[in-house]
């Protein structure tokens, strides 16, 4: 096994240019460097580094649906699309709202070696918006969960939510909030709005996105406890989350790469790959979106990776599951978004995509590429432009709603604690990897 | 026509064409013979997983007197209400070597699924989908309107400059998003009434006029015809309006207004009738009701569809 | 391609009167006689042979009609969908009438086919004939005309134009080869 990797050539987030040595899973060394004897060289030339991206909402469906997904091919996924920490949400079966679950997801991640997988915790039991969760015991498990979240389903309990707010605070917790008033969007189907109507599809407010989080800022703020937002997706929420801020309050917002170039139009098609909750948006509020992207308003990027098998896509709209997969697209589709269009350099990418999500997220040492820290490294190629295509899903499930699609950029590389994952734009091989993670980990034990 | 999946995108020419072929099939429908061999040999098959005899009954004579062969394939009680899926039973469908499927479904966009999807590849006309499109209805009331106003004269003619107000739940009506859709084409003027609860949301982007007030939009817009669309009793429960009592105060067409209605206008109904609640039994069974009639020109109109849909080359094959 | 001017006005009106006599000739005078166009020319070559006729021996009853076999065809399959025209059966019916289907052209026959399927749904008449401008050959049925008003053998790959006043501001009969 190549211990030693030599990058050279990349161009790092700032736009300078540097050889980059990993080594021993860590970054040795960057600047100019001569080739030491043994090692691997990757030829970086005109690929921008970026820290290895860190995801805060991935549903790895694993345990209880790994039909669509297992935490293995879910994290094969996530080094497809560059991602070298994956956080998973809390809606499998058995729900992850005990420490069991999720020091069995955290074990999974280990042994399958492409990512750190950081499991999230439910903050309800069985995500039933009742009782609260074992929230206590999860973050003192091995897994040391700091983020909760009922994610797929909102706390709308408004003391539950209170609580929720104010118990995490114990030990610098964070819940991560699925922003949906539940009766507002009964068997809601797509954005509403006329064209909604037109389609007959139950429309789905933005309303109902938007006075749940005007609700947990201030539940916030009262408190002073911090708030995660999951995938913001209306202008009106956009204005919501800048006020607070403005405010003081300690709040964090994120939206998925999908809400940032797809619109509500495509559910003229009825294809359910254009399905997903919160639903597709106006034009408006993309560039919504965006300009708060850019003005720093959001504060991150992620991706919602949400699989399903094709059974329940390939059906009618209503029926159809919510949700598309978007871990191996998602880097191509920021750079389509926001790059290509000038609203964000590749230095706030690194801080969208990498340093933030894993601020908010509890993960120490990641999102920088500096001497010392874990090789964690994304190679990602800016000059390409191609049409989106099955074969570059490297998860169980199809579901893009990319597919047949031109975007640009691709990742050719991700490295993971100094080894290599994906290689030229192939995943590689999980036995591969999972004998890197075992040499990593008893290594790390025998220093 | 290789689908009819909604009123929306037939352009004028498609719908008067479609209207003029109804014409001449509803002459053959006056004959003793009434059947013609237009579509023997074509199979067409009714997939309804809602029901719906009235409007089955409907396609399934339109078929019949066209000669095709027609299999009824009613999704309840059958391994679609056991969880098969819309694909595999689009994939027998097609295994059985359906030229035509007829498609009522309560999922909006079923049909046009059905459609663009590969897993079947005959002509799929629309028959209700949810609260979508229901293309055919549209056009045996454009039909019923083309008549009543032009009577003999009306083969090539549009009918530009008749106002129709459509009263009722519009919201869950995809006959009144049809017939808005064909009405706009073929030049009419079309006025929603009904209280705000039982208008689409983002409606004002459409291009009707909505009103609140019934006496208003009679004593003011004078109509030329007046819709009456099915109250059904369950969106009470969901809020939309307090009682039947109210609903049919301030929205129903009763004896009243009827009365006070220009005697040459039209009174129409898809049908089933709520007598008392959305229409008086005065209204619905004057001379000025068409609703009997278009249930008539429904055969027609839906002989037409069929023809369009089937008996020529196949498009795009 | 080139374009040869077979018939002009002139020829189709002496054509048309010469069939009108013909037809007044073998039905003996204008008893039971119904005279069916099938659309969209043959419609209006049999309004100028009723026409002709009632100048000959004038009738009050209705003489002629149209008959669209749209709906009969054998052929709607391989053609991109036709369009149907009305039908017009006289006051009277078939029932025990003679008729005299007129079309422009004569071809496979096919059409003429039709028109008596479509014939027979509406009763049973006690003859049925057959008058056309032109018979072109290449007949793929069992079907002869009556009344011809010219004989125009053509190869399959030339296509036969009638054009009438009514419809199209001149009377002519061409040929594209
Ligand atoms: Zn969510």
């Amino acid at each position: 096994m190549i211990d030693t990797i030599l990058i050279t050539g990349a161009t790092l987030p700032g736009g300078s240019q540097s050889d980059i040595l990993v080594a021993g899973g860590v970054i040795r060394e960057l600047g100019s460097i001569a080739a030491p004897a043994g090692s691997r060289r990757i030829d970086a030339a005109g690929l921008v580094a970026l820290p290895g991206l860190v995801d805060l909402h991935t549903h790895l469906r694993e345990p209880g649906f790994e039909q669509s997904e297992t935490v293995l091919t879910g994290s094969q996924a996530a080094a497809a699309g560059g991602f070298t920490s994956i956080f998973a949400m809390a809606n499998t079966l058995p729900v992850a709202d005990t420490a069991g679950v999720v020091e069995q997801v955290l074990s999974l991640g280990q042994q399958a070696g492409y990512a750190t997988v950081r499991p999230i915790g439910a903050v309800t039991r069985g995500l039933l918006g009742e009782q609260l969760s074992e929230i206590g015991a999860m973050a003192h498990s091995r897994a040391a969960v700091r983020v909760f979240s009922d994610d797929g389903k909102c706390v709308h309990d408004s003391l539950l939510m209170r609580r929720a707010l104010e118990y995490v605070s114990s030990f610098d917790g964070v819940i991560a909030q699925h922003a949906q008033d539940p009766r507002l969007t009964e068997a809601a189907q797509m954005n509403e709005g006329s064209l909604s109507s037109e389609l007959g599809l139950k429309g789905w407010p933005a309303v109902a996105e938007e006075s749940i989080i005007a609700r947990d800022v201030l539940l916030a703020e009262h408190v002073g406890a911090r708030l995660h937002i999951c995938h913001l997706s209306t202008a009106g929420s956009v204005e919501v989350i800048r006020w607070a801020k403005a405010r003081g309050i300690r709040v964090t917002a994120e939206a998925t790469p999908h809400h940032l170039l797809l619109t509500e139009d495509l559910v003229r098609s009825y294809d359910a790959r254009y399905k997903v909750n919160p639903p597709l948006r106006r034009d408006e509020d993309v560039l919504a979106l965006r300009a708060a992207i850019a003005d720093g308003t959001i504060d991150i990027i992620a991706t919602d990776h949400a699989p399903h098998p094709s059974e329940s896509k390939e059906c009618e709209w209503d029926s159809a599951a919510f949700g598309m997969v978007g871990l191996e697209s998602a880097l191509s589709v920021v750079q389509t978004a926001l790059v290509d269009t000038n609203l964000v350099g590749w230095n706030d990418v690194a801080r969208l995509l990498s340093a933030t999500p894993a601020a908010i997220g509890g993960l120490i040492g990641a999102g920088a590429i500096r001497a010392g820290a874990a090789a964690d490294i994304t190679l990602h190629d800016p000059s390409t432009s191609s049409v989106f295509d099955v074969t570059d899903l490297a998860g169980k499930s199809v579901n893009s709603p990319y597919l047949g699609r031109q975007l640009s950029g691709s990742v050719r590389y991700t490295l993971h604690n100094g080894y290599l994952t994906l290689d030229d734009g192939l995943v590689v091989p999980a036995e591969v990897v999972a004998a890197s993670a075992r040499a990593g980990s008893q290594m790390e034990m025998g220093e | 026509m290789r689908h009819l999946l909604s009123t929306k995108n037939l352009s004028r020419d498609e719908a008067i064409l479609l209207l003029d072929i109804a014409e001449d099939m509803s002459d053959t429908q006056l004959r003793e013979v009434k059947k013609l061999p237009t579509l023997r040999g074509k199979t067409v098959v009714n997939l309804f997983f809602e029901d719906s005899t009235r409007t089955r009954v409907s396609f399934e004579a339109a078929a019949k007197r066209l000669s095709a062969d027609v299999i009824n394939f009613s999704a309840k009680g059958s391994s679609v209400s056991k969880g098969e899926s819309l694909k595999d039973t689009a994939q027998t469908l097609a295994a059985i070597g359906a030229d035509g499927v007829i498609i009522r479904h309560a999922a909006s966009g079923a049909p046009q699924r059905l459609a663009e999807s590969r897993w079947i590849d005959a002509g799929i006309l629309n028959a209700g989908d949810g609260t979508h499109e229901h293309p055919t209805q549209a056009l045996l009331d454009a039909f019923t309107m083309r008549r009543r106003i032009h009577g003999d004269a009306s083969r090539g003619k549009d009918l530009d400059g008749i106002s129709v107000a459509i009263v009722g739940d519009i919201t869950h009506s995809r006959v009144a998003r049809s017939n808005l859709w064909l009405l706009r084409t073929l030049g009419a003027h079309v006025t929603f009434v009904a209280p705000a609860t039982l208008i689409p949301f983002g409606a004002a982007e459409w291009p009707a006029t909505i009103s609140y007030d019934l006496d208003q939009t009679l004593s003011e817009g004078r109509p030329d015809v007046v819709m009456l669309l099915r109250i059904q009793a369950e969106r009470m429960d969901a809020a939309f309006f307090p009682n039947e009592r109210e609903y049919s105060r301030w929205w129903g067409l009763d004896d009243e207004r009827f009365a006070a209605m220009r005697s040459d206008s039209i009174v129409m109904h898809p049908g089933p009738m709520n007598r008392g609640l959305e229409i008086s039994s005065t209204a619905a069974d004057s001379a000025q009701s068409t609703v009997l009639e278009q249930v008539t020109n429904g055969v027609s109109v839906r002989m037409a569809a069929l023809y369009m849909l089937l008996a020529g080359e196949r498009e795009g094959a | 391609m080139s374009t040869r001017v077979v018939l002009q006005q002139a020829d189709i009106t002496r054509a048309l009167t010469r069939i009108s006599h013909e037809i007044l000739e073998s039905n003996r005078g204008t008893d039971n006689l119904v005279i069916l166009g099938i659309p969209t020319r043959g419609v209006l070559l049999g309004q100028r042979i009723a026409g002709i006729i009632q100048g000959i021996e004038p009738t009050e009853r209705q003489l002629v009609g149209q008959i669209d076999v749209t709906m009969y065809r054998d052929d709607l399959a391989s053609h991109p969908t036709r369009t149907s025209s009305p039908t017009d059966i006289p006051v009277g019916g078939i029932e025990g009438a003679t008729i005299v289907l007129v079309d422009d052209v004569l071809y496979s026959g096919r059409t003429i086919r039709a028109a008596l399927d479509a014939l027979a749904d509406f009763g049973r008449p006690r003859a049925v004939r057959l008058a056309a401008l032109i018979d072109r050959g290449h007949r793929e049925l069992p079907i002869r005309a009556d009344f011809i008003g010219k004989n125009l053998p053509s190869a399959v790959s030339e296509r036969i134009n009638v054009r009438l006043q009514e419809l199209d501001g001149v009377d002519e009969v061409t040929i594209d080869s």
